[in-house]
């Protein structure tokens, strides 16, 4: 049929010859490497049992989770929510009220409360994506914090809060060597669960609809897509996950405040970290979070100064946005791509992009 | 013949400007109408009121019988009315397969859209068996940002499609393709068509409406002024006054009605 010939010949020259889902070899080599990282993680308290270094690793894996989360709403769906601190302080306080009024002795069942931090973050977020997602781009930002500051003053002001004073969380009686590697293998399941439900995501016809509004959302309400509800499904995940983040952060840390519990540096952070590693994939959020949380750690444990990281946040931050505006994995990404092109090139001696390659790219192909 | 496309007495004022006003139009079952008129006389705000992007001030849509006057796009594209934009609208990061199952309609609560896959087997071969069919699934991995123009309309032609629709809108199919294509595209138009796809094509590119459609309306300043054959509308006085009297581009400001 001539229609195939004239529009396939004029194929762009910057359209991926190589199927983007790579072949089976590049996706064995990815697995590889996605086992390779969790067993780094898995080993890593026993390798590692200073307290101080596993405490940085507890910090880590929370923020490497609640910089998942926020991905999976805000990389998918290109809505860039600044509230998402009202999460994670929700599920800290839903940890410490709870173990409050039931009087809970530290101990494992503290944990059985992380999930019901997740619950609770999802009661305040469907109400929050309801107003917020009635609005767009920049209105939606400001929109997220402002709802953000009116939960952390009603945390403030609220009775059952206890306002400034915060909340005690009871410490477990856990002997100081194995104190960090239960909270850390604590929040290594939730990371774990927090990756597997953004890959999921990644994959679905869900997240197929989120990744449609991001690029064009009217376009996408013409076909059929349901934009409302898909994004708030998506925010209200996202959500949940931050929450049982938080569940954990504050049981660790032993107590909630208002205003580290619902810290306006929350999400300029996590933000940062996605931003920095690749918003939109799923690897990136991870990488960011694990390169820039042990730095802000040990800067703040080393100079006892609270807020040098935030200079040195600053500065990557402007790198990041000048020099790889994408992030280090998609940047990285299209250099090996590139390598492989102009190596296949060298070989065959002809342009990669004339060979005739009508294999299909498996879907899902962003989850580098 | 019955009409499937039934507009009524639409009027849409943006502020003081009225775009449309008591617009009637109808279209014949496995018909092909043209749509044509001056910039800026309301084609597009037209489209925009039947596919449930702009709420008219008055009067009513429906398709096959159907009221669809206050439905939301997604459920005018549910209920088998599919459009394409005048400046074409693609999923740019996307790639052309994965622009293709954006469309595919299915009837699942939230939960299973979130576990289960983007597409069936089935629903990809469907969708490449589209692609064949307006010769793009050479680029099925590609992303769509990097397709040509011309390329793009093919897409967007393409992915209406998918959700099997009985009306298709086309706004300007024609528009900045070149001759080539332009063909291409009449030609699937044509085989649709043939297939009993109902068709509302809005052109500026006469030759293209006059050699295609069945019927043409003229619009002027927010009304459809007159209907006909081809042969009939060209020679009617009434449209020689519309495209002469208004100007092409005048045309946007003029209120009075
Ligand atoms: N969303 C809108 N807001 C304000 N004015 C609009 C809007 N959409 C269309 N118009 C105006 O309505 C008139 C009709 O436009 P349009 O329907 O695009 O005409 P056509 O497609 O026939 O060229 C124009 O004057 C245009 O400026
Ligand atoms: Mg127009």
């Amino acid at each position: 049929m001539s229609a195939r010939r004239e529009s396939g010949g004029a194929a762009s020259p910057d359209a991926p010859a190589v199927p983007l889902g790579g072949s089976g070899r590049r996706r064995a080599a990815i697995g590889t490497a996605w086992i390779a990282f969790a067993a780094a993680l898995i080993v890593f308290p026993v390798v590692f049992s200073n307290p101080t270094v596993t405490t940085i690793g507890v910090f880590t894996l929370v923020y490497m989770t609640s910089a998942t989360a926020w991905n999976g709403f805000a990389g998918f769906s290109g809505y860039v929510p600044l509230g998402h601190a009202v999460f994670f302080g929700v599920g800290g306080y839903t940890l410490a009220l709870v173990a409050l009024h039931l009087k809970m002795a530290g101990g494992y069942a503290m944990f059985a409360l992380v999930p019901l931090g997740g619950v609770a973050a999802a009661v305040i977020a469907v109400p929050f994506g309801l107003i917020a997602l009635r609005t767009r781009r920049h209105t939606f930002v400001v929109i997220t914090i402002a709802v953000f500051f009116i939960v952390q003053l009603l945390a403030f002001n609220l009775g059952f809060t206890q306002g400034s004073s915060g909340v005690q969380i009871p410490t477990p009686l856990w002997t100081a060597a194995t104190f960090n590697d239960r909270f850390y293998y604590a929040a290594l399941i939730v990371l774990a669960l927090a990756v597997l439900v953004v890959w999921g995501i990644r994959r679905s016809r869900f997240g197929l609809q989120l990744l449609a509004i991001r690029d064009d959302e009217d376009r996408a309400r013409g076909l059929g897509v349901k934009v409302q509800r898909v994004k708030l499904v998506g925010f209200v995940l996202s959500g949940v996950t931050v929450g049982m983040a938080g569940g954990i952060y504050a049981f660790f840390v032993g107590q909630v405040y208002p205003q580290f519990a619902f810290d306006p540096l929350f999400d300029v952070t996590v933000a940062l970290m996605a931003f920095f590693g690749g918003l939109g994939t799923i690897s990136g959020p991870l990488l960011g979070a694990l390169l820039l949380e042990p730095i802000q750690q040990y800067l703040t444990l080393q100079y006892s100064v609270g807020s040098l990281y935030l200079i040195i946040y600053g500065a990557l931050f402007l790198v990041v946005i000048l020099a790889m505006p994408r992030g280090v994995i998609p940047t990285a990404g299209e250099y090996l791509q590139m390598r492989r092109a102009r190596r296949v090139e060298r070989a065959d001696g002809r342009s990669p992009a004339a060979t005739p390659s009508v294999e299909v790219a498996p879907l899902g192909r962003a989850s580098r | 013949m019955s009409a499937h496309l039934e507009v009524e007495g639409v009027s849409k004022a943006f502020g003081g400007l009225r775009a449309l006003s008591l617009c009637s139009l109808s279209v014949e079952k496995g018909s092909i109408a043209g749509l044509i008129g001056p910039n800026g006389s309301g084609k597009t705000t037209l489209f925009n009121v039947i596919t449930g992007y702009v709420r008219p001030d008055a009067g009513t849509v429906a398709l096959g019988g159907t009221p669809i006057t206050s439905a939301r796009p997604d459920e005018v594209f549910a209920l088998g009315l599919g459009r394409t934009f005048q400046l074409t609208r693609i999923f740019a990061r996307l790639t052309v397969l994965e622009n293709m199952l954006v469309a595919t309609q299915r009837k699942e609560g939230w939960l299973r859209s979130v576990a289960r896959p983007a597409a069936s087997s089935a629903e990809q071969r469907r969708a490449i068996e589209l692609l064949d069919f307006v010769g793009l699934t050479r680029l099925a991995s590609a992303r769509a940002g990097t397709l040509s123009y011309g390329q793009r309309k093919l897409l967007e032609l393409a992915y209406v499609l998918v959700a099997d629709p009985s009306v298709i809108l086309l706004d300007e199919p024609a528009g900045g393709v070149n001759p080539t294509l332009i063909n291409e595209i009449r030609e699937r138009i044509l085989a649709l068509n043939s297939e009993g796809k109902t068709f509302l094509v809005v052109e500026h590119n006469m030759e293209f409406v006059m050699g295609l459609c069945h019927t043409v309306t003229v619009m002027h300043q927010g009304s459809a002024i007159v209907t006909g054959t081809p042969d009939a509308v060209r020679s009617d006085p009434r449209v020689l006054d519309a495209y002469l009297g208004g100007g092409e581009e005048q045309d946007d400001d003029v209120a009075v009605g």
